[in-house]
């Protein structure tokens, strides 16, 4: 058993830099010029958005241990606006899914996504919510949580370091700086060829507006 | 030990074998109930049930009943028993002899469809009513398609519904009851719920503030470890291993290479077993830390829990430097460990145990002398030392109520054996002695990592095996003190590189039965506060 | 001193020159109500990044720190996020009393805010009955909470509104007793009375033990009204997930979520202007120029001075303690504080007769 070629199909090296494509898709979507105040009003609303976050707590297993070395005092989220952690769903923005999910959690899972309110993001930390894991080969285990709930950011490791949770409610940060509070959400359209080059990389913008 | 042999010579049907400190009774089925109500009422009274499991031999299926007595507990009895009927099993059940029966035996219905006359809840433990099939029969189809993700919840009415299976004078009678009368006030906590710990369900009936009935539900995060072993090999089960419980993981960890260490005969150098020691302890106060962070967490002390994590840090720090990982260490492996330790480890590991002590005050003047605290820790939660061994509820929780039970005194495995320190007991039970158990815990693992710290010897820090580890046919069982209690593996080989069979006795399950034995008659805050005292990890119930 | 009532005067006699009476009025209230709102809104903003701040000092945590600097601007992203979040609306709830028990929660502290005596002559009413007015302003606020705990139609929001329906009747008791002993002290019901009688002596040394005790016991009862820790029951977190605001989502959590940092407020600005003399500044007699210098500081500085002091001690015991559960609730406020403030306000009778 040996791992031969760490390679990633469809995604370039550079790809795994620093990447800039959310900035860079904005950029094209405004391109041919955008109502000011529109896109001004838009600017604050997901910068209010985006500043505060507010995660539910929900945690099956080792991942959510991590979790909470992310709420104490090394790592700190609170330091992003983040640290409003609450226990029901209604108040919450983000589901931090923090470790397996099985069969009997499922429903739940999911009961616990319908309700929450608009605007709502998940967040899949560690290898099992992104596709099993460890336990891929096991009976009662959900091969990621997308089978269930959409999902806006994966973070791996296993379980992923607090560092690395902070990198992922960076990009979700990102991610909600560019959504359109006064329009309806729009996919990116797949057929022109200059739009193809940015949304290749972002198959989970593409989700976004197949938000049921 | 003659006494023992004495006991045993009386069972004329049994067939015993033993194996130093370790004995065999197989006796047939119909003959189990007497047997065991008998060695539980000798004068030896092997009282603590260590754990069940359950076994498909292929054409019959079979229970073993791991047993050891309060007096000299380092004596193991495994009692197996055999059914050949594999279309509806049934075995007498001993939940009226041992009370920790009764989740055991109905883990092992679960798992193998054996049915236990008599035990008066034969639900399914960790799958659903409508699952399909019996996971850890050799026969068990893994279709997916048999067995798909669930979109609705499980209905609530299924979960009150309790089949039992009764005979009386050869008649089998099976019938239902309700757990619930109509009316209660149930108010369901968990599976997602801030202070479960995990994803556990309780199902809790009101009285105004005032608990009357508490029925947990497990399997929110029942990954079917077991059952994954099976088709692993040896190396590959201790990845998994890590991720039951996820706090003392590599204790447990360390269990299971005892376990198949000593199938193998492998020695270990003796570097290994020091460094082992000391990761281990040092796991036993981050999870100390963190359990007394969440109890306080849960008693609305926000701030004495980021101070528990704050400390928690120093020690993951030093994981980060040797092992690689923070919570997952992957340190030790089937013959020593992964790699040497870090030129720094023994330089950070003296300078964590003086700040620890320096810490361990300020936590006793944070927390522990809080009025507030003190008051609502005062008088509740009794937990009777005969209790608390009829439930199994071992570790740190059996110890506050005088039930010494610390395997590494009982079995000193390790580096144990070369350190000096106490096994800390206290007498009374409630919840105070809990809570101050683990901080007194906290105190003399650092003593014990201290006397090891700067003794390491020299060598190897691994044994060489095999590419390939086989383990010789025959049953292997190793215990270990984890950090909320005992920690038994069991391996069952058949010579293949695949374990036949592999059990791993959660001390949390036992913690579970015993909050719902201390918890009934207080209210709605002590449930919380009592599932903090005693501390128990989902995962690990779940497996 | 410079007091705020040149400026409220010179608003009122500048309307009246020009308007009709009715009209004036009518534009003083709108005005009134609009600064009400608009102070109300900002003091929330502040205090939860303070309490923020205060609580990641306590934790050696760094709080906010991202969002503008120092992170000042937290609290404003979260009043956005928040005012766009969407409302869900329940099914098998009661929608009516669902939806008014925020608002009803909110009305009672605006109210009780309003008639707060921030400066001399920036106070809204003047009533004769002041303290009287506080006190049953405020506790209407209970009538919200059972009201959002019974008509959501979830069983942890029904525990929660009962705890907090018994605690904040039970606490509501000592509560006053406690500001009754300062009115004896005092003789009147008028706030700004008797803040001008702290001239020279704040109540809390006017008034000697009693009104120390006084104040001791005000404090811890009025933490337990504010709902916060170790007086959390309500909402406890780690019992009740949100306890009785659980179902409640966007603006209208946002209400309870204001409501309960205002009313930590308004309970320590009550304290403030009752014990500690409102915006009378630190005089003490035969000291005149320690006088002057004091007086060079703005009241209005004073008063938020005092007010702030009072929150810090608030957050300070609640970031601190653990719950207490309900039967030590109770048994603390009538075993313990009720006899205890009928006892002082004996004490504070002798006091007033004999001294």
């Amino acid at each position: 058993m040996e791992v031969k070629d760490i390679c990633i199909k469809n995604m370039k090296y550079e790809d795994f830099k620093e990447n800039e494509y959310l900035e860079n898709y904005l950029k094209e979507l405004r391109a041919n010029g955008v109502n000011i105040a529109i896109a001004k009003l838009d600017d604050l609303i997901n910068w209010g958005r985006s500043n505060s976050v507010w995660p539910l707590t929900f945690a099956t297993s080792c991942c959510g241990i991590e979790f909470m070395c992310l709420g104490a005092a090394r790592y700190d989220f609170a330091r992003f606006g983040w640290e409003v952690t609450r226990n029901s769903p209604r108040q919450a923005d983000v589901v931090f899914c923090c470790g397996t999910i099985v069969h009997k959690m499922a429903p739940v899972l999911k009961r616990l996504y319908d309700q929450m309110a608009e605007p709502k993001y998940v967040m899949a930390f560690g290898s099992c919510a992104i596709g099993g894991g460890p336990f891929k080969k096991s009976y009662h285990t959900v091969m990621g949580v997308d089978q269930i709930i959409p999902v806006d950011i994966y973070i791996p490791g296993c379980p992923p370091r607090p560092d690395a949770m902070i990198y992922g409610m960076m990009q979700l940060a990102r991610k909600i700086k560019m959504q359109e509070f006064f329009k309806l959400p729009k996919q990116p359209d797949l057929s022109s060829p200059d739009n193809s080059d940015s949304s290749e990389n972002n198959p989970e913008t593409k989700e976004k507006g197949n938000r049921p | 030990m003659k006494m023992i042999d004495k006991l045993l010579a009386q069972f004329a049907y049994a067939s015993v074998t033993s194996d130093g400190k370790y004995y065999t009774v197989a006796v047939p089925k119909e003959k189990l109930h007497e047997t065991a109500s008998r060695l539980r009422n000798s004068a030896l009274a092997f009282d603590f049930l260590m754990d069940i499991v359950g076994m498909d031999y292929g054409d019959s299926l079979g229970t073993i009943y791991y047993l050891s007595c309060t007096q000299f507990p380092a004596y193991v009895i495994a009692l197996k028993t055999e059914t050949d009927d594999r279309e509806d099993p049934i075995i007498p059940s001993v939940s009226d002899i041992w009370e920790s029966a009764g989740l055991y035996e109905r883990e092992v219905h679960d798992f193998l469809g054996i049915r236990f006359a008599n035990n008066p809840d034969m639900r399914r433990l960790f799958l659903r009513k409508d699952w399909k099939g019996y996971p850890l029969r050799k026969d068990y189809d893994a279709n997916p398609e048999i067995n798909p993700v669930p979109l609705t919840n499980e209905n609530l009415d299924d979960m009150e519904t309790v089949p039992v299976i009764e005979i009386h004078n050869g008649l089998k009678e099976e019938k239902t009851y309700s757990l619930f009368e109509k009316g209660e006030y149930v108010v369901n906590f968990g599976p997602q719920h801030p202070a479960t710990h995990g994803v556990l369900h309780l199902r809790v009936s009101l009285d105004g503030e005032i608990i009357r009935k508490i029925d947990p539900n497990f399997g929110y995060i029942h990954r079917g470890i077991e059952k994954m072993s099976e088709a692993y090999t040896y190396p590959q089960i201790l990845h998994l291993i890590d991720r039951m419980d996820y706090l003392s993981g590599t204790i447990h960890r360390h269990g299971l290479c005892l376990a198949v260490e000593k199938g193998l005969q492998l020695e270990v150098p003796e570097r290994a077993h020091y460094i082992r020691t000391i990761i281990d302890e040092l796991t036993r106060i981050a999870s100390h830390l963190l359990g007394w962070g969440c109890m306080a967490m849960d008693m609305g002390a926000i701030t004495a829990f980021v101070y528990g994590m704050r400390d928690r840090e120093k020690i993951m720090d030093i994981f980060e430097e040797t092992c690689g990982g923070r919570l997952m260490a992957n340190y030790s492996v089937i013959g020593g460990v992964m790699n040497d330790i870090h030129p720094n480890f023994q330089r950070k590991v003296k300078e964590f145990i003086p700040y620890m002590r320096k810490m361990l005050k300020e936590h006793h003047l944070l927390f522990t002398g809080n009025p507030i605290a003190r008051g609502r820790m005062k008088d509740v939660g009794y937990l009777s030392k005969e209790k608390a061994i009829a439930l199994g509820a071992s570790g740190p929780t059996g110890r506050a109520s005088g039930w010494s039970n610390d395997v590494r005194k009982i079995e000193p495995y390790a580096a144990y054996r070369h350190a000096e320190f106490n096994e800390i007991l206290r007498s009374d039970g409630l919840t105070f002695d809990r809570y101050i158990i683990r901080l007194d815990e906290i105190a003399e693992s650092l003593k014990i990592i201290e006397q090891l710290i700067d003794n390491i010897p020299g060598g190897a820090y691994a044994a060489k095996t095999k590419a390939i580890i086989k383990l010789p046919e025959g049953e292997f069982h190793q215990r270990v003190e984890g950090a909320r209690g005992e920690f038994d593996v069991y391996i069952h080989s058949k010579g293949d590189k695949y374990p036949y069979r592999v059990k791993f006795r959660s001390p949390s399950m036992t913690l579970v039965s015993a909050l719902k034995a201390i918890a009934t008659g207080t209210k709605v805050a002590d449930l919380i506060m009592l599932g903090g005292s005693l501390d128990y990890v989902v995962p690990c119930i779940d497996r | 001193m410079f007091h705020f009532d040149v400026v409220t005067n010179w608003i009122d006699e500048f309307l009246r020159t020009y308007l009709l009476d009715g009209w004036a009025l009518f534009i003083e209230f709108v005005v009134i109500g609009l600064v009400i709102l608009t102070v109300y809104a900002v003091l929330a903003l502040i205090l939860i990044y303070a309490e923020r701040k205060i609580c990641a000092f306590i934790q050696c945590r760094l709080g906010p720190t991202r969002v503008g600097p120092f992170g000042v601007l937290q609290s404003v992203a979260d009043m956005i996020k928040i005012l766009l979040k969407e409302l869900i609306k329940i099914n098998r709830v009661d929608t009516f009393l669902f939806r008014l028990a925020a608002f009803l929660v909110i009305i009672a502290s605006i109210c009780t805010f309003g008639a707060l005596p921030f400066d001399k002559g920036l106070h809204v009413v003047d009533f004769n009955i002041g303290v009287f007015y506080l006190l049953a302003i405020s506790s209407l606020g209970v009538v919200g909470i059972l009201l959002a705990g019974w008509s959501s139609n979830n069983k942890y929001t029904v525990i929660g509104a009962m705890r907090s329906g018994a605690q904040l009747i039970s606490y509501e008791l000592s509560c006053g007793l406690s500001l009754m002993t300062i009115v004896m002290l005092s003789g009147s019901l008028q706030l700004s009375t008797i803040v001008e009688q702290q001239d020279y002596a704040w109540n809390i040394f006017r008034g000697g033990i009693p009104a120390v005790i006084a104040f001791m016991i005000y404090l811890i009862a009025g933490h337990a009204e504010t709902n916060r820790g170790p007086f959390d029951l309500p909402e406890a977190e780690s019992e009740l997930t949100a306890g009785y605001h659980t179902e409640y989502s966007g603006i209208q959590f946002g209400f309870f979520y204001l409501a309960e940092y205002l009313n930590m407020f308004i309970i320590a600005a009550i304290a403030a202007t009752l014990f500690l003399g409102g915006w009378m500044p630190l005089h003490i007699p035969g000291w005149e120029s320690f006088n002057e210098v004091m007086n060079y500081i703005p009241p209005i500085l004073w008063f938020f001075g005092k007010t702030f002091f009072c929150i810090f001690l608030a957050l300070w015991v609640r970031w601190t303690m653990p719950r207490l559960r309900i039967d030590q609730l109770l048994n603390l406020e009538w075993k313990i504080l009720m006899p205890l403030s009928l006892i002082n306000i004996v004490l504070m009778a002798l006091w007033v007769i004999y001294l």
